[in-house]
Parts: C-alpha cells; sequence; structure tokens
C-alpha cells in the first residue's frame, strides 16, 4: 500500500483543542466505517513523521476527514490542530484496518461506547448508519470531559432530533440541570444502556486504554459476548499516533 | 499513575499492510509463549521502539515485529505459533 499526495482542503475548529481536517486525496480508494488512515509529515530537512487516525467522515470521493486532538507533549498534534491551513501538501496511507468496521450489512443492534476522542471512528459509525437508513437499533455513550469538549456537538444534536440514540457521560463537569453528578461510566450506566446479549449485539469501545479496557470488562461481565465487544484503544496520548 | 505507553494492533496496520497482500489485523494470531489467541487488532502495540512491537494481550510477549528503513522491512515472526486470516 503506498502513500499518495494529499492536500489539506479544509479545517474546522471542533472544540478549543481539535480540529477536524479535511483532505484531498487524489485516488482515494473509499473506505468503510471505523478504518484508519496513516498521515506522514515530511520536514524541510527530510525528518519523517507517521502518525496513525481513525477516519471520521463516511466515504465521499476523495475527501477523508480525520478529527485530531491537541496533545500536549505531541510531535505532530500541535501541528495538525494549530498551524496547518488550507493548501498544505501531507502524504497518506490507507485506509487500514478491517477489525473495527462497522458495515450497513449488519442487522443486529449497535452499541458504541467512546472515550474523548474515542468518539471520532465511532461518529463514522453513526454517520454511516444514518446515511444508509440502517433499521438496526444503534446507540451512542459518549464520555466526555464537560460540555466543552463535546466533538461534532452540533451535528450530534441535529442527529438526536432526528431520532439517533445518543447518550452522555460528563466525568469532570456536567451542563446546568444535569440529572446525574460528574463522574466515570460505570456498571449501573453501562447496564442501562447495553443491549440485552440476547440480542447479539455487536459493541464498539473506542478510547483512551483505561477507558477502553474497563468498558470492555464491565460489559463482559455482565453477560455480553467477548467476542462481539470489539475494542480500539489509544496511547497514554490519546492521539494514537 | 504510569499511563501504559502501548497502543493497538491498528497502529502496525499501515506498515504491515505494505508487506501482507491482504488486511492482517483482523486476522487471529496464536501465541507462541501462552497459547492465547487474539485478533492483531486488539494486541498491544509499541511504536516507540524502532518500528512495531506487537505484544500479546495474555502474557505480554512479543508476537511480531516489524522494522522499516528505505529499500527494506525486517519482519520476525517468531512469537506466533500461527495466524488466520480470512479468506474470501
Amino acid at each position: 500500500m503506498s502513500w499518495r499526495a494529499a492536500t489539506v482542503a479544509g479545517v474546522h475548529r471542533e472544540t478549543a483543542t481539535a480540529r477536524t481536517i479535511a483532505l484531498q486525496v487524489p485516488g482515494w480508494p473509499g473506505h468503510e466505517a471505523g478504518q484508519h488512515l496513516d498521515l506522514r509529515l515530511t520536514a524541510e530537512d527530510g525528518y519523517t513523521a507517521t502518525r496513525s487516525y481513525s477516519i471520521a467522515s463516511v466515504a465521499d470521493g476523495e475527501t477523508v476527514e480525520v478529527t485530531i486532538e491537541r496533545l500536549s507533549d505531541g510531535e505532530v498534534s500541535p501541528y495538525l490542530t494549530e498551524v496547518v491551513t488550507g493548501g498544505e501538501l501531507v502524504e497518506v496511507r490507507g485506509p487500514v484496518g478491517g477489525w473495527f468496521v462497522w458495515r450497513p450489512e449488519q442487522k443486529e443492534p449497535v452499541l458504541l461506547v467512546g472515550g474523548g476522542s474515542g468518539v471520532v471512528p465511532l461518529m463514522a459509525v453513526v454517520r454511516r448508519h444514518h446515511e444508509t437508513g440502517s433499521q438496526a437499533p444503534l446507540r451512542l455513550v459518549y464520555s466526555a470531559r464537560d460540555p466543552d469538549s463535546v466533538l461534532y456537538r452540533d451535528e450530534l444534536a441535529g442527529l438526536e432530533r432526528d431520532g439517533v440514540d445518543i447518550r452522555y457521560v460528563f466525568t469532570r463537569q456536567t451542563p446546568p440541570g444535569w440529572p446525574r453528578p460528574a463522574g466515570r461510566l460505570d456498571d449501573d450506566l453501562l447496564a442501562a444502556t447495553a443491549f440485552a446479549p440476547e440480542l447479539e449485539p455487536t459493541t464498539y469501545v473506542c478510547g483512551p486504554t483505561g477507558f477502553v479496557e474497563g468498558v470492555a470488562s464491565l460489559l463482559v461481565a455482565a453477560g455480553q459476548d467477548p467476542r462481539r465487544v470489539r475494542t480500539e484503544r489509544f496511547g497514554p496520548s490519546g492521539g494514537n499516533p | 499513575m504510569t499511563e501504559p505507553t502501548h497502543l493497538d494492533g491498528n497502529a502496525a496496520a499501515g506498515v504491515l499492510r505494505d508487506v501482507f497482500a491482504v488486511d492482517i489485523t483482523a486476522a487471529v494470531g496464536g501465541c507462541d509463549g501462552c497459547g492465547a489467541v487474539s485478533v492483531l487488532a486488539e494486541t498491544r502495540v509499541y511504536v516507540d521502539a524502532p518500528g512495531a512491537v506487537v505484544c500479546c494481550v495474555g502474557c505480554g510477549a512479543v508476537l511480531l515485529r516489524v522494522v522499516t528503513a528505505p529499500g527494506r522491512t525486517w519482519l520476525d515472526l517468531r512469537g506466533l505459533t500461527y495466524l488466520q486470516l480470512g479468506t474470501p
């Protein structure tokens, strides 16, 4: 799989620390919801840095979107979230990854559990599910630090108005009047949101390592089939380099 | 608390796609150390070494190493007893 030249076609601010970058990739073969791409930057002195990012968008010709959270000690993400502008040239390789993928042929219920920027590949699933008019029951559980750190806020609000089942969990600070105090996603909340194991749901969990391993253990302890719980872990940086 | 530094198998997907004709992150591998069987996408991958080091979730043993340099790739599969790949 070869590297392709790509042009930054647009940069959209999601939160104080995250940007969605639209890439124009001539020859992009299309992708499935949940897949990744590798992005390579080359400095003037020839030094290169490669990072893997989840694709946020659904297949749309030669345009691919990634959403990148700035890591304070990152080497690549500060550039991509603060410096890069339209017209910039980068290289991409992909799509890659065939495991953490949702396909419209899947008819079983789908539970998506995202922590922080782990929501990015899940957003591709929500968009694909919505775009194809899938009848498979779908629920997104999105754990965020506080309301200001929620990615895709307006789009998610619109999807909720269209009937998409979205549950938020705020770990540090909630909106005023929120029914549940700030805190981690726990077994009570998961029990209230997970589909019954008899329905043979497929669950996708993505986020920082500790979050993913914690949620996956709770789901399996609650009777979910471990073979139907698919996980994707970010590193400590939350950036999936 | 020190956070773990590993990522998952997807961090090695791009470089492995350079070597294999098919996506092997969805393949199932058997660990030569403890016998655990896991999907490569869900293994632990360290990319802070030269190249990528893919480790068993069960026992931490090295399953696979891949290192690239201009014009060459080294692939070490000695930690895997087998790989089960989906075929069309």
